[in-house]
């Protein structure tokens, strides 16, 4: 990627390493990530790439390298620049991660109420549109708990959307699903590719990144070891590991 | 010699066990508001604020109640401050309860799940939103048994003010008992109106958890 590119993208990480203690698992990532673009990360577990979307919004720090979202550097010790980063970037968990306490209504009004000081009525209105949205209407005063996990992970989908993120990190969002539920989360984040929301998604389920993505990012041992489109890098891997991991799948 | 009716040793014990509930009160307020600090202090992310909170816990906790009371009374007037067993009293038994009640609500704190920290952190709330919105009203429904039990704990420790001087339910038993040589009927006499203290808290601790398992 060269530097013309690295300026206008939506995420530029550059040279980034990351280890617990003496283990590196990111052993220096270099990703550009352009507006609109809907990248899929696949890998086997523990390559590293779980790890390398958390960074993305400083869930996991790093230590070495760049990172810049919508050209803002990633700043950890300074909240308010870990704040404007965060409304920038939306997560959606493997495990949903909705707030029990809360009505599905609220777990989407709470943060544009707080951190953007959007009036009730406002976050409201946006918390209605946006469950219609993922075909939940009919949910906005139940608990999180009377929801299945396919309904309970399109609401987390509405309440991640409904701080106006320019960029959606997914997380292995349909890992902890049962088979039948996948389809009905994987189609809200296909319509939202096709609207133009730059999405970093970590999945295993190769037949949708095939379909969904611009590009697919392979990770092996903490590298960016092969990417491509995705019909030229399924069709023709170029490396054994690729190879060995994509065959590994049937 | 003078005769003392029951009622007489009752109506002087209930007249006392006003200060032990006043006391109960003070210390068990002013130790949920420090305890709350200290609880906040402790989940920060800062090394040395939560290594001073862990101290400060385990000094109050690995140290007699009993000490801490005299080391209030005794310690307070040797720094000057001129204290009465009022004021030393509520001092110790507050630190004292903030100690044990930050120890109770950082267990509670610490059974909600990471994923709910990082669903906040991802969705931009500060560290005082992700406490205030989504981590304490979900431990506050785990916190409030042991919390009011450990109410009942607070009850009978300020027993323990008879010793410097501090006139609640138990020191009058004794000042009614040096009056009337009756210690046993004094002191059961004593012991009931802890009781009636202490049960109804504990039915009521009962009757919340119900309440909070029901609800969400």
């Amino acid at each position: 990627m060269s530097n013309a590119n690295a300026s206008t993208a939506a995420v530029a990480i550059t040279g980034l390493r990351k280890s617990y203690g003496n283990n590196e698992v990111l052993k220096g990532i270099d990703l550009n990530v352009q507006p609109g673009e809907v990248i899929a990360i696949i890998g086997k577990s523990g390559s590293g790439k779980s790890t390398l979307l958390r960074c993305i919004n400083g869930l996991e720090t790093f230590q070495h390298g760049s990172l810049t979202v919508q050209g803002q550097p990633l700043v950890y010790d300074d909240p308010a620049a870990m704040r404007t980063l965060r409304q920038q970037v939306g997560m959606i968990f493997q495990s949903f991660n909705l707030f029990p306490h809360l009505t599905v209504g609220k777990n989407i009004q709470l943060a544009p109420g707080l951190v953007k000081q959007l009036p009730a009525a406002e976050t409201e209105a946006t918390a209605r549109r946006l469950l219609a949205r993922v075909g939940l209407a009919e949910k906005f005063d139940a608990f999180p708990d009377q929801l299945s996990g396919g309904q309970q992970q399109r609401v987390a989908i509405a309440r991640a959307l409904a701080m106006s993120p320019g960029i959606l990190l997914c997380d292995e969002i349909t890992s902890a699903l049962d088979p039948e539920l996948v389809g009905e989360v994987l189609a809200v984040v296909e319509s939202l590719a096709q609207e133009g929301m730059t999405l970093l998604m970590v999945t295993h389920e190769m037949n949708f990144a095939r379909k969904v993505s611009d590009r697919v990012v392979f990770m092996h041992q903490g590298l960016v070891h092969e990417q491509g489109a995705p019909a030229e890098l399924f069709a023709n891997p170029k490396t054994s590991e690729l190879q060995q991991f994509l065959s590994s799948l049937h | 010699m003078v005769e003392f009716s029951l009622w007489d040793i009752v109506s002087n014990l209930l007249l006392a066990a006003r200060w032990t509930l006043v006391l109960s009160l003070i210390a068990f307020v002013g130790g949920g508001l420090v305890g709350l600090a200290l609880l906040v202090a402790r989940t920060t992310h800062n090394r040395s604020l939560q290594q001073a909170v862990a101290v400060y816990v385990q000094v109050f906790q690995g140290t007699p109640l009993l000490m801490q009371l005299f080391l209030a009374y005794f310690g307070m007037a040797m720094l000057g401050v001129e204290t009465s067993a009022w004021t030393a009293a509520a001092v110790a038994l507050t630190l004292y309860s903030s100690a044990f009640l930050a120890e109770i609500w950082h267990g509670c704190v610490k059974s909600i799940g990471k994923g709910q920290w990082e669903a906040a952190q991802s969705l931009a709330l500060n560290f005082g939103e992700q406490l205030r919105y989504v981590i304490f009203p979900q431990a506050a429904r785990i916190a409030v048994a042991p919390t009011v039990g450990f109410l009942v704990q607070v009850v009978k420790g300020t027993a323990l003010a008879s010793v410097i001087g501090f006139v609640e339910l138990t020191k009058a038993g004794t000042m009614i008992t040096n009056a009337t040589f009756k210690p046993f009927v004094v002191y059961s006499c004593v012991a009931v109106l802890y009781f009636l203290i202490c049960y109804p808290i504990s039915l009521y601790a009962r009757s919340l958890e119900g309440r909070f398992h029901v609800q969400r």
